[in-house]
């Protein structure tokens, strides 16, 4: 593997992850990027998305939901408002909210916030998909 | 000198007291415990937060963003962490004074936290906008982006100018310190000298603008989040100190209440022998 770089993750309850990676992979709002050991420094904001951490002994996956990054040659942090492991999602629950979401976004009528749907719809897919 | 009766009943319902006095010392110590360890957790988090915004505000000095600077409206928002409950000690008052002491009544909307302020701001004259007083017993981080967005779209709206946060933060388990502080617009000292390099070649995916359009609202809720945290174990510790001197005020009380009873006692006794032997001497 490549270098290594240390990898944080905080949440406002708790630090979610502290070690070091070879990779990650995450959506921010301008797209999907893969980040390696020195990478030019920057910040930018995450999408909900699948989190791909690659460490030197496998790939862990999270689901990332809102949040944001700032990378710096040797040091990623992701500050994550929710992030979740796979282990801790309730998958029946995000198939039922993914359901819901899109009967709602079908529906479509004035009463319904399409954007909330959207977002619901987004996170349970991000959901479901980091379970997989 | 009070009857012995009445000095005795005096004492049992000072002991009845002490008993609830210790007891809910105990019950504070224990929460305190808990809570303490839940606001030590947050800090990275908020630590971070504030480092990444004082780093991106440092790089572009002289941006000019509608969270930089002051609303068009007079007006104030602040929220008040109080607690619901009382037997604190001076907790809640000091946050009440605080506020009233530094924002005019008239011009200030209060969102609340914790009856406790938000009674005694009422009274103070200051319109409440807004109750959330039962954050307070579990506070989440949704509740502190909650309120953000509410108050951000009421900054949003030219109804609110400045954004104000009045909390006890938690120094350690015998000092809390009220703290009133300013949310919005943004505001920081620049001066730090961190990493400064690194921070010089940043780039932001999207724009600064827009980055900080995503980013001061989060850094507010970890903001209001951390202050959540800290006033909650603020109150426990508040509560404690409070319980402990009240419990060695009562064992004082008692002490002095348990002399007095057996002097008291010993004076009666005395009289009875006295009037007994007068009694024999007057037979004889």
């Amino acid at each position: 593997m490549a270098d290594v770089f240390k990898l944080q993750i905080v949440t406002p309850e708790r630090v979610f992850y502290e070690g070091d990676a070879g990779m990650v992979e995450l959506s921010t709002t301008e797209g999907d990027i893969g980040v390696y050991a020195n990478h030019i420094p920057m910040t930018a904001i995450v999408a909900p998305g699948v989190l791909k951490i690659h460490e030197s002994g496998g790939v862990k996956k999270a689901a990332l939901h809102t949040g944001f990054i700032e990378v710096l040659p040797q040091h990623i942090t992701i500050m994550a408002e929710v992030i979740e492991w796979p282990d801790e999602i309730d998958i029946k629950r995000a198939e039922e909210a993914r359901i819901r979401a899109e009967r709602r976004l079908k529906e479509h009528n004035a009463e319904n916030d399409v954007l909330r749907a959207k977002l619901a719809l987004r996170r349970a897919l991000t959901r479901l998909s980091a379970r997989q | 000198m009070a009857s012995m009766r009445d000095i005795k009943r005096r004492r049992d319902s000072i002991q009845s007291t002490e008993q609830i006095t210790k007891a809910m010392k105990l019950v504070s110590t224990v929460k305190l415990q808990k809570s303490k360890n839940k606001a030590e957790a947050s800090k990275p988090y908020f630590n971070l937060m504030y480092q990444t915004i004082s780093s991106i505000l440092k790089k572009s000095g002289g941006l000019d963003h509608k969270y930089l600077r002051p609303g068009t409206s007079q007006k104030k928002a602040v929220i008040s962490i109080t607690s619901n409950r009382g037997l604190a000690g001076g907790y809640n008052n000091n946050i009440v004074k605080l506020i009233s002491g530094a924002l005019p009544a008239g011009d200030t909307y209060v969102y609340a936290i914790g009856r406790k302020g938000r009674d005694g701001l009422a009274r103070k004259g200051f319109e409440i906008r807004a109750d959330y007083s039962e954050v307070i017993n579990e506070p989440l981080y949704r509740d502190a982006a909650d309120l953000t967005l509410e108050l951000l779209d009421g900054f949003a709206r030219g109804e609110i100018g400045e954004i104000y946060l009045a909390y006890t933060s938690f120094k350690n388990t015998v000092t809390h310190i009220p703290k009133l502080i300013k949310l919005l617009p943004v505001e920081m000292d620049v001066e730090e000298e961190d990493d400064k390099k690194a921070h010089a070649l940043m780039t932001y995916e999207p724009e600064e603008e827009e980055v900080l359009n995503s980013i001061v609202p989060k850094y507010m809720s970890s903001l209001i989040y951390g202050a959540l945290l800290e006033a909650v174990a603020s109150e426990n510790g508040a509560r404690m100190t409070a319980m402990d001197n009240a419990t060695s005020n009562a064992e004082e009380m008692i002490e002095a209440l348990s002399l007095q009873y057996n002097r008291a006692r010993q004076g009666a006794i005395t009289q009875e022998l006295t009037e007994i032997v007068a009694g024999a001497n007057a037979i004889s």
